[in-house]
């Protein structure tokens, strides 16, 4: 049997992008009605919870913690990550955090995911999705990792672990890579490194009777001039809704459309 | 003292259009310098100087290719120290983004990301929520942090050329500690088309192709543009996963991009919707994509994208 894990999953509940998304208030922030668990964190929970179970689940002694930071709306991303099946959850929420940038919200991680390892056993893996859905930054594995010191395996489209160490791979850039570094380590996952599982009837049952720790910003250490738009290091001036895309002419093929297609990209100037 | 600073990774036997991208957008911001990883050819040095670069720094160890981000990073930021640069520009690759990232913490630097034009004051545009929100950001921190997608300014060398000093910049020792290391690399198969990313043009395809990017592919090289997919398409094994464009694959601006057999639902729109113009193909005349195409052609892409092909090849002689 491998050596049991404490992984930590982080999961941001972001607006539901199959609607309309919009930018309010004098923050230029995202309004977060209409929100659900961003897509892309499903994979980190799945490869979390398959890393937990090669190795006994629960009974074992590994541990999948659901952390999300965000006001108190976000605590359904936890509901839901503990739905589709990770065994505890924590919510960060403060008012202070509200506006927070990257490296404001990587501040706050960081000091939450030293709280969690300073109760019990420290954690071993950090795991996040590839991106948010909204932000689209990929910025916070990575501050995150330069937070606590650790190494970074982002973008991990297959995920090992074995000895204390992780090997992933790695097919972002020009090259395909193996990846490897020693726990504890902050690692993200792709959408190609597994099928999310759905909540079943019984894990929504389950669900109701796991814990959700609930976290302020004092109970992790960190004042409120450290994160939110104080202690965030950009500023959106700005947020113009773009004008939406209108529909140009519309043709039916009658066997010439071809030539009609470069006739109009001739026309733009474009050939 | 430098004002602007762009990270330039393994540039090879010559610069990458998005690394003069980078050099003229910092130039408007003030006196360029460099930070190189890898070989320093002759072209590549009389390019940087070309574009205006006074200094190329370069690191103490040519160990940092061996290791993902976190050394890359403190490499740039001892050089953002010894250089007083005020701005760092990157490329915005995922690797880019996240070396931006870590070297944000590093100099207590805001980071801006997906930044598509830059003001002399550093004012950043970008476009966020899929492209559905323009925004103008700025860091309130002494440097500022960009990465720059690709293909929003035209390069244009300096009117002067410089001939840039060298210097090597000391990569702290500690710097590959705790960090994660590429134990092995294989390049990608290289298809011989532009880059998905930085193509004028885009060719993509959906379920509709039905398993045959053969007449897209055509098309691809009578127009030199890069092939593009649908998620429908690579999850299906279509095509590589790398060509996917669309919210969890590639962002796309091209001048032009050509959809064929895409329904266009949100995903891919969130990939190729800031693109100049946009020409669909379609059978269906209900898919999404017509609401956003200027140009909508109901109809068989097998028969309507090969009679394109041939008519672009003979126009073009």
């Amino acid at each position: 049997m491998e050596e049991t894990l404490k992984i930590v999953v982080l999961v941001k509940h972001v607006p539901d992008a199959q609607f309309d998304r919009h930018i309010t208030g004098p923050a230029n922030t995202t309004d977060r009605e209409e929100s659900i668990l961003s897509e892309l964190d499903e994979y980190a929970l799945e490869a979390a919870l398959q890393l937990a179970e090669e190795r006994g689940g629960p009974k074992a002694g590994n541990e999948v913690i659901a952390l999300s930071m965000g006001p108190s709306g976000a605590v359904n991303a936890v509901k839901k990550s503990l739905q589709i099946g990770a065994y505890s959850g924590v919510h960060l929420s403060d008012d202070a955090l509200a506006g927070s940038d990257a490296a404001a919200t990587s501040l706050a991680l960081a000091a939450a995911i030293r709280h969690i390892s300073a109760d019990g056993r420290p954690v071993d893996l950090v795991l996040t999705g590839m991106a948010s859905t909204d932000g689209e930054t990929s910025l916070v594995p990575a501050q995150l990792a330069e937070r606590l010191s650790l190494p970074q395996v982002t973008f991990a489209s297959s995920l090992e672990i074995a000895g204390g160490q992780v090997t992933a791979r790695r097919d972002a850039g020009p090259y395909s890579e193996t990846i490897e570094a020693a726990l504890p380590a902050v690692v993200s996952v792709t959408d190609q490194i597994n099928e999310p599982r759905y909540p079943n009837f019984k894990g929504i049952l389950a669900a109701k009777k796991k814990k959700i720790t609930s976290l302020t910003l004092s109970d992790i250490g960190v004042d409120a001039s450290q994160v939110g738009l104080a202690g965030s290091w950009t500023v959106v001036e700005s947020a113009e809704a773009r004008p939406p895309r209108t529909a140009g002419t519309i043709i039916t093929d009658e066997g010439d459309a071809g030539i009609k297609l470069v006739d109009f990209l001739a026309a733009q100037k474009l050939l | 003292m430098a004002n602007a600073l762009v990270f330039i990774d393994n540039p090879g036997a010559a610069l990458k259009k998005s690394s003069l991208e980078l050099l003229t957008i910092a130039r408007s911001l003030g006196e360029t310098a460099v930070a190189l990883t890898g070989e320093l050819s002759d072209d590549v040095a009389a390019t940087l100087g070309a574009y205006g670069a006074t200094t190329v720094y370069r690191p103490s160890t040519d160990d940092l290719d061996n290791y993902l981000v976190g050394p890359k990073a403190a490499y740039l930021a001892a050089v953002a120290a010894t250089s007083g640069a005020t701005a760092v520009l990157l490329d915005n690759s995922p690797e880019g983004k996240e070396i931006a990232g870590r070297l944000g913490i590093k100099l207590n630097a805001g980071v801006i990301t997906d930044v598509v034009g830059v003001e002399p004051d550093g004012t950043a545009h970008k476009s966020v929520l899929a492209g559905s929100y323009n925004t103008s950001a700025k860091a309130t921190t002494a440097v500022t942090v960009l990465s720059v997608k690709a293909n929003n300014v035209e390069p244009a060398p300096a009117g002067e050329a410089s001939v840039p000093a060298t210097t090597t910049v000391d990569v702290p020792g500690d710097a590959v500690a705790g960090s994660a290391r590429i134990s092995a690399r294989a390049e990608k198969p290289v298809s011989g088309r532009p880059d998905l990313s930085e193509a004028r043009i885009v060719v993509a395809g959906g379920r509709g192709v039905d398993g045959d990017f053969g007449p897209l592919e055509e098309l691809a090289d009578a127009l030199g543009a890069a092939v593009g997919a649908s998620r429908a398409a690579t999850d299906a094994g279509w095509i590589g996963h790398d060509a996917q464009v669309g919210q969890t694959g590639v962002t796309v601006s091209p001048q032009l991009y050509i959809s064929a057999g895409i329904s266009g639902a949100i995903q891919q729109k969130a990939g190729m919707q800031t693109s100049k113009v946009i020409v669909a193909v379609n059978k269906d005349a209900e898919s999404p994509v017509f609401e956003i195409a200027d140009y909508g052609i109901i109809g068989d892409l097998f028969k309507v994208i090969p009679q394109a092909t041939a008519e672009i090849k003979k126009r073009k002689g």
